[in-house]
């Protein structure tokens, strides 16, 4: 019996989250009187998830597994899973997570709970708080099937260090065959992604019109922030969808969240209310994001945000 | 090519969320419901493979008496006839038993669902469906052509797209972007009228327990008041989020 962790991992390398979920792991470990196994596919450097808890890898390396997935992602944990007779499955809240959760769910015969905020507040029954409601509001979920699989909202638990050596294990899964066959991605690689943010940028449409993005990328830039907009603002075309959030777009649960021009309607907020600290500038004293945000300027965003550009350029060379 | 529609009732965008019953129950005193707004872009996709390749188009609810007049909209949109299988949906799981059923007694060969429901964001019926019945699965889907038995689409993934290509039988977890904003349609008088006339089966439940339980609920703390800072004075704001809040 143990806690399972999947451990992502982009380019041979653990993402942030990774590291989350093998700290939530240990959490649930601890309250169980068991010991993390962590799965870690086509990753180097196992070793390092011992600092956050895990005593043992299982190092898959296959090139079957070089590209994410979902059906062949799940057949591998779950194959991890049976091994290890795990009582607990753990997996984060990445797009490919989410993908490949309710799969292993119904392999394993599983409950399944997404969106997790906190450590169970019960092991026996076993029962986590997530939110629903698109962030309106929490439900306390019991799991009752014998086997249980968790998804950690991102952020939401943060790392926690352990200085465990764990052991390494090379492991062959069984893997089923996937319909499903990638034919390209398109991905830029030197911005940060809205999911794996600890700061998100957003601006809305008090910002007039696309070529006034600029300034929200250079401040996105100085903090190494992902950007990200209001939902008329890529309806009209001013950005991509995929930098949509809210309750219709992407969730966004980082530690802070900038949001420029933007009147904060409910869909809006609904969508970004699980971010730590909220600030937000507006011309309109009166903009509903001032009840919902814990700092805020009233004020022009042509003449606030490049002054706060230099402000933290400053600040940073400073804590360099 | 034979559809179905996956279809969650949930509370408008708008609805402020509240609980009854010692905070077990959701309260829907004055909500007004729903189509699940991912369900409405798959919905929309369906109308356009009906229309532009030819395709039957079914919608199908998991719930009580209560969710069939907006079963009924979906059909005064252009679906050809609607499900519902009379069973509260209890959880993620609970509802993807019963599709599985739909699903295999009516020979689908594309069932489109909602990547979430924004009422409880499981983000897994469509999965499991797909696991269950032994369908391809694709989620986040933001675009899907479908030519004979073979299928492209466009995954969105985070920080980008891919695409993929796969066969029927095929789930999707559908998205704004499916289709565009703008090609929503609201249902028109003429389609109002039609689908009255518009069969609506009521089918009874099989036997399938749920594998959690939301025993009660619970809201976000009230926040406190917003700090502002003044617009000429942006070093206190830096200083705030460095000192106070610890974020930068
Ligand atoms: C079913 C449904 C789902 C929806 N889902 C979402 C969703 O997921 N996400 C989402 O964002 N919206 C969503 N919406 C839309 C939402 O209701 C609002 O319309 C939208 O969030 C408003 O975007 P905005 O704040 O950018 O624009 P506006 O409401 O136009 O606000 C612009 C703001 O900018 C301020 N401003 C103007 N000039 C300046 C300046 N120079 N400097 C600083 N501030 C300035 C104004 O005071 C104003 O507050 C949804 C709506 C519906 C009906
Ligand atoms: N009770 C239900 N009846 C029919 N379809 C549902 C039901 N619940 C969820 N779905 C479908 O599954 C999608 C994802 O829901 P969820 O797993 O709850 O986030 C929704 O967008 C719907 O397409």
């Amino acid at each position: 019996m143990s806690v399972l962790v999947y451990t992502e991992s982009e380019n041979n390398k653990f993402k942030k989250a990774a590291f989350e979920v093998v700290s939530y792991a240990k959490a649930i470990a601890d309250q169980m009187g068991t010991t993390v196994t962590a799965v870690a596919i086509n990753a180097d450097n196992s070793e390092s998830l011992g600092n956050y808890g895990a005593t043992k890898v299982l190092s898959i390396k296959d090139d079957s597994l070089a590209t994410f997935n979902a059906k062949k992602y799940a057949g591998a944990i779950e194959s991890a899973a049976k091994n290890e007779d795990a009582k607990v499955v753990v997996v984060s809240s990445s797009a490919d997570s989410k993908y490949l959760a309710p799969l292993l769910a119904v392999g394993l015969e599983a409950g399944y709970a997404s969106n997790v905020v906190e450590a169970p507040s019960s092991v026996s029954p076993f029962t986590v708080k997530r939110t629903a409601f698109t962030n309106k509001a929490f439900a306390n979920t019991e799991i009752t099937t014998d086997v249980k699989v968790v998804g950690l909202s991102n952020n939401s638990f943060g790392i926690v260090e352990h200085g465990i050596s764990p052991s390494i294990e090379d492991f062959s899964p069984s893997i089923p065959d996937s319909g499903v066959s990638v034919e390209s991605v398109d991905k830029a690689t030197d911005k940060v992604s809205i999911a794996d943010a600890e700061v998100v940028v957003s601006a809305g449409r008090g910002l007039k019109g696309p070529e006034n993005w600029g300034m929200v990328e250079e401040l996105a830039d100085v903090l190494g922030a992902a950007t990200a907009c209001s939902k008329p603002v890529s309806d009209l075309g001013w950005r991509p969808h995929g930098e949509h959030v809210g309750q219709t777009g992407k969730p966004v649960a980082s530690n802070l969240y900038i949001a420029i021009g933007i009147s904060g309607a409910i869909q809006h907020l609904a969508g970004i209310n699980a971010s730590k600290v909220k600030v937000v500038v507006n011309t309109d004293p009166e903009a509903p994001f001032f009840k919902a945000a814990d700092y805020g300027i009233v004020g022009d965003a042509f003449e606030v945000v490049p002054q706060l550009i230099e402000k933290l350029k400053a600040f940073k060379a400073q804590n360099a | 090519m034979k559809i179905l529609v996956c279809i969650s009732h949930v509370p408008d965008t708008t609805s402020k969320i509240n609980f009854t019953d010692g905070d077990t129950k959701f309260d829907t005193n004055g909500v007004q419901f729903v189509i699940n707004p991912n369900d409405e872009f798959g919905l929309t996709r369906a109308m356009w493979f009906k229309e532009k390749q030819g395709a039957s188009v079914d919608v199908v609810n998991v719930g009580g008496a209560e969710t069939e007049p907006t079963l009924r909209k979906a059909l005064a949109i252009g679906a050809d006839s609607a499900i519902r299988v009379n069973t509260e949906a209890t959880d993620g799981f609970a509802v993807a038993k019963q599709l599985a059923k739909v699903v295999q007694d009516g020979g689908y060969d594309l069932v489109i669902a909602g990547r979430e429901s924004i009422d409880y964001n499981g983000g897994m019926v469509p999965g499991m469906l797909a696991a269950m019945t032994g369908a391809n699965y694709i989620t986040n889907c933001i675009g899907l052509e479908i030519d004979g038995a073979s299928a492209k689409a466009t995954r969105e993934i985070d920080g980008g797209k891919e695409t993929v290509s796969t066969a029927l039988p095929l789930v999707i977890g559908g998205q704004k972007g499916l289709v565009e904003e703008s090609d929503l349609r609201i249902p028109n008088m003429r389609g109002i009228m039609m689908a009255r006339k518009k069969p609506l089966n009521v089918l009874e439940p099989i036997d399938a327990k749920a594998e959690t339980n939301s025993a009660s609920f619970e809201k976000p703390a009230p926040k406190g008041a917003v700090k502002l800072v003044d617009a000429g004075n942006i070093d206190e704001l830096v200083d705030l989020l460095h000192n106070e809040a610890k974020v930068i």
